[in-house]
């Protein structure tokens, strides 16, 4: 096993840039994320990692083996990496063991026929060995991909949104049982997803992108708790967006004061990012706190979702225990868990602004 | 692990050699394109050439009669075909009645019948000698100035006939466009009121609209490019009127203008048919799919269904074929003479050729536009639909537009040979192998390309990329990936195209070598001699060749229901 380094790697497509990051490491072992909204450059950041596309400029490494820079291009054939696809890629013309023996011809027929099966066997589908790929589920087809990549004991796992073709029990209990497999494995891996709750869930370090661009990197709770800016916060999870207005240490909010901080420099504040979970909804009218009405209330089993409208008109999502079902118009009392509140400089557009950490701890 | 080391200027190199590989494929796909529209050009040319005398004397005399009759025969083809085409994909798709499922692939089986051939069989049949007519005499005692009988040689016999062995090209994407329609569309309808009519003539209907005209379109060049029917029933078109114009006239420059006349009613429909397909897509309604409930259908309207879609087979198919068989064992030792075992090698021989130069080239083409990254350009896309545009090309325009331009080449390559070196060199391509192999691929390799591409297609960039990521690269992949997966289509593009050579009729009888007999020919020149019962053996072994096709494009159609994989087929 070994990791993947990218130090100054640009790429374009058509003359614009598609990639362009300054560094990004996979550890040995790790499993990295690629996450952000569709294009904005992680797949083609994995298609550079497996050498289906060539960097204009910098280097990518693989165990420390230079793989591409100015003067040496590996193609994917020698790169020894696994690559998963959305759509499996299974050939239709070979039998499932056929499938996971195709990557092994430096083996010896008998060798390595007993490796796929072994991998078959690690997968959970040594019974379904002699069928061909169009007779299986989606699920068995994304496992016998996931045996076929693994095979021949790839230096890295390369994953472009292995579970997005299946239905939402199946991909929970395969991305576990994924999951498992390649830590037990030890495998380096490097997937690229646009869901950040499969993100969360799966990876040791999540890199969120932007137009090509590195926006934060670090473990899933840094950046959904600690976010550098608005893009990041909502991207994580959901977020209200609150009117404030600064009062000296404070802003003002119709859910109460929040402290500013230092970092702010006088520069301009107008929202404030709240999630749903920072707000405590108190049932009992509390004259202290703000107060507003409930405007609507969804269950969703685990937790339920309140929304709370104050009498500027200002709406906000409440996520409360299920055991909450407030009456709609009943009136409620909210305070803040400055954990889950953001406030960055106004960013414009959403354009990414370089500050450090800036959240009203 | 072989790790490329390069020298320091070598990444250019890399990207150059890269780009030059693109150009090569670019310019072979090019000059294809510019030599297979050779002939189209040549036509379309002519246009200015002045060819005064006899294009006034054309203009004032048969000039509207070949406008009239083409135009009368195209529109009344469409009508036919719309109605038998839409009709029975409505009913064995929507309608339960017993015998729909073999409806649904028997309805496809006139598509084998070359119109030509049902046209000599109709003729025997309904002629004043024929069965029908003896069978009235003798009922009522009639003789020949006793009653009026339709004729079978006339603008509407050449309407039935071409409509009944071309109406499977509407039934063919109508099928397809009412199977791949939602059901929930039909259903959502019927919730708002809608009954089994008028959700037909408000909703299914109009999504199918485009994926209609799209067959109409391709059963209308059909008809444009027909010879055999309306030579022999002496109804004058275009077509006919091309060949004559040459060959009667001796006037190529006039024949020519009168194809390019011809050609701007095909490209009309080429235009009709891309903006179609275009919006297809646009009819999907929603990615979900179940499985058809099908209208329950009374007792007497089984009956008329049954009825509905047994007409088209028996008239288009059996009735014709069984008339063939009766001719051709009571005329065995005519038909099937000492020639007759030449007529086969020389049909197959030749189909066999054209069919695998058109796979050859196709795969070639499309090879050459398949990259690992970037998609084929629109330049490229472009010309690849030229090189392919051939198969709307009637064949006496190709003809024409092939003798012409061929037949320069020779005397300006003959007379410089013998000016220089005192030698003759004839004919080397018109007159030739050459000339009608050409035409054979200008004419057929769309088919060859739709076919592979849709093979090749099937192998998608994905697998190419998992392959190469375990290590299996260049030759390797072509014989573990590639050629396994697209086999069949290789097949299937071979057979369409070996049975397409078989059936031609005009460009083969214009261009043949001297003495060159196919199965096709030998049926022409029997039935222009009105011997009939003679042309059954050589139109029988041209109906059964073309049965095959059929029975893979009715395979083909059973498998393609999306959203229905191998697991339940019950309802196709």
């Amino acid at each position: 096993m070994s990791n993947l380094v990218f130090s100054n790697v640009r790429h374009q497509y058509d003359g614009i840039n598609s990639v362009d990051i300054e560094y990004l490491e996979v550890g040995t072992g790790k499993l990295v994320c690629l996450l952000g909204p569709s294009g904005c450059g992680k797949s083609t950041t994995l298609r550079l990692a497996a050498g289906l596309e060539s960097p204009l400029e910098g280097e990518i490494s693989i165990g420390g083996e230079v793989m591409a820079n100015e003067k040496i291009f590996v193609g994917p054939e020698d790169r020894r990496v696994g690559l998963m696809f959305q759509d499996y890629a299974l050939f239709p013309h070979l039998t499932v063991a056929d499938n996971v023996a195709f990557g092994l011809s430096h083996l010896g027929g008998e060798e390595r026929r007993a490796r796929a099966e072994a991998m078959l066997e690690t997968v959970g589908m040594a019974s379904s060995a002699q069928k061909y790929p169009h007779m299986l589920s989606g699920g068995e087809q994304q496992r016998v991909a996931l045996a076929r990549a693994l095979a021949p004991s790839p230096r890295i796992m390369l994953m472009d949104e292995p579970f997005s073709g299946l239905d939402a029990v199946l991909r929970n209990r395969l991305r576990d049982e994924t999951l498992a497999l390649l830590k037990e494995m030890g495998t380096t891996v490097l997937m690229v997803t646009h869901d950040p709750e499969e993100a969360l869930r799966m990876a040791d370090e999540i890199v969120l992108m932007r137009a090509g661009k590195i926006v934060q990197q670090g473990p899933g709770g840094e950046l959904y708790n600690r976010p550098v800016d608005a893009f990041v916060a909502s991207f994580l999870g959901d977020v209200n967006r609150v009117p404030a207005r600064q009062n000296g240490e404070f802003f003002e909010t119709d859910l109460g004061p929040v402290p500013a901080t230092a970092a702010l420099n006088g520069e301009s504040v107008t929202n404030i990012l709240i999630r749903p979970e920072a707000i405590r909804f108190l049932p009992v009218v509390n004259p202290d706190a703000p107060t507003g009405e409930v405007v609507l209330s969804r269950n969703l089993g685990a937790y339920s979702l309140v929304d709370v409208q104050f009498e500027s008109g200002m709406r906000v999502t409440v996520r409360v225990a299920s055991m909450y079902q407030p009456n709609l118009g009943e009136s409620c009392s909210l305070t803040l868990n400055l954990g889950g509140v953001f406030i960055f400089p106004e960013p414009g557009n959403g354009i990414y602004v370089d500050k450090p950490i800036s959240n009203a701890n | 692990m072989a790790v490329l080391e390069f020298e320091n200027q070598q990444p250019l190199v890399r990207q150059g050699r890269r780009r030059k590989g693109t150009s090569l494929a670019t310019g072979f796909v090019l000059v294809m394109a510019l030599i297979l529209s050779i002939p189209v050009l040549v036509v379309l040319g002519y246009v200015f050439v002045p060819a005064q005398d006899i294009w006034a004397h054309l203009a004032s005399t048969v000039l509207p009669t070949y406008l009239y009759n083409t135009l009368a025969l195209a529109l009344g083809v469409a009508a036919v075909v719309l109605i038998i085409g839409v009709g029975t994909a409505w009913l064995v798709t929507m309608c339960e009645f017993p015998g729909r499922r073999i409806f649904s692939w028997a309805l496809f089986l006139p598509l084998a019948m070359p119109a030509y051939i049902i046209a000599y069989t109709y003729t025997g049949m309904f002629d004043f000698a024929g069965p029908l007519q003896t069978a009235l005499r003798e009922m009522f005692g009639w003789s020949r100035a006793d009653y009026w009988f339709p004729s079978i040689r006339s603008l509407g016999g050449a309407i039935a006939m071409l409509g009944l062995v071309l109406y499977p090209y509407v039934y063919l994407v109508s099928r397809t466009a009412f199977l791949e329609q939602s059901i929930c569309a039909l259903e959502v309808g019927r919730t708002l009121g809608r009954g089994p009519w008028r959700g037909f003539f408000s909703i299914a209907l109009p999504l199918a609209r485009p994926a209609i005209v799209t067959g109409l379109a391709l059963a209308l060049m059909e008809t444009l490019s027909d010879f055999g029917t309306v030579q022999f029933f002496a109804v004058d078109t275009f077509t006919t009127g091309i060949y004559r114009t040459w060959f009667g006239l001796g006037e190529p420059a006039a024949a020519a203008q009168l194809a390019a006349i011809l050609m701007l009613f095909v490209f009309t429909l080429i235009l009709i048919e891309r903006f179609n397909r275009g919006k297809r897509k646009f009819h999907h309604t929603t990615g979900r799919y179940q499985k058809i409930t099908r209208y329950r259908l009374g007792k007497g309207h089984q009956g008329l269904a049954l009825l509905a879609c047994a007409l088209p087979i028996i008239f288009g198919f059996l009735l014709p074929t069984g008339w063939l068989l009766k001719d051709s064992i009571s005329h065995s030792s005519s038909a099937f003479n000492a020639h007759f075992p030449q007529l086969v090698l020389n049909s197959v021989t030749v189909a066999l050729i054209a069919a695998g130069l058109s796979l050859l080239l196709a795969l070639f083409l499309i090879y050459g536009l398949r990259r690992d990254s970037a998609a084929p350009s629109r330049f490229e896309q472009g010309a690849l639909r030229v090189a392919s545009m051939g198969y709307a090309v009637p064949g006496p325009v190709l003809a024409v537009g092939i003798m012409l331009p061929f037949g320069f080449v020779d005397n300006a390559v003959d007379s410089w040979m013998r000016t220089a070196f005192g030698i003759s060199t004839g004919l080397i391509l018109s007159g030739t192998m050459v000339a009608l192999l050409f035409a054979y691929i200008v004419r057929f390799l769309a088919i060859s390309l739709n076919t592979v591409e849709a093979g090749v297609d099937t192998v998608t960039p994905n697998m190419d990329r998992a392959a190469r990521t375990l290590g299996v690269t260049g030759l390797k992949k072509l014989f573990r990936v590639h050629i396994p997966i697209i086999s069949g289509s290789l097949m299937t593009a071979v057979l369409l195209v070996f049975v397409d050579v078989m059936k031609e009729l005009p460009a083969t009888l214009v261009l043949r070598p001297f003495g060159f007999d196919t199965l096709a020919i030998r049926a022409y020149e029997m039935a222009s001699d009105e011997r009939l019962a003679d042309a059954a053996g050589p139109s029988l072994a041209i109906v059964i060749v073309g049965i095959l096709p059929v029975i893979i494009l009715s395979r083909a159609i059973a498998k393609s229901r999306p959203g229905q994989h191998s697991a339940s087929r019950s309802d196709l």
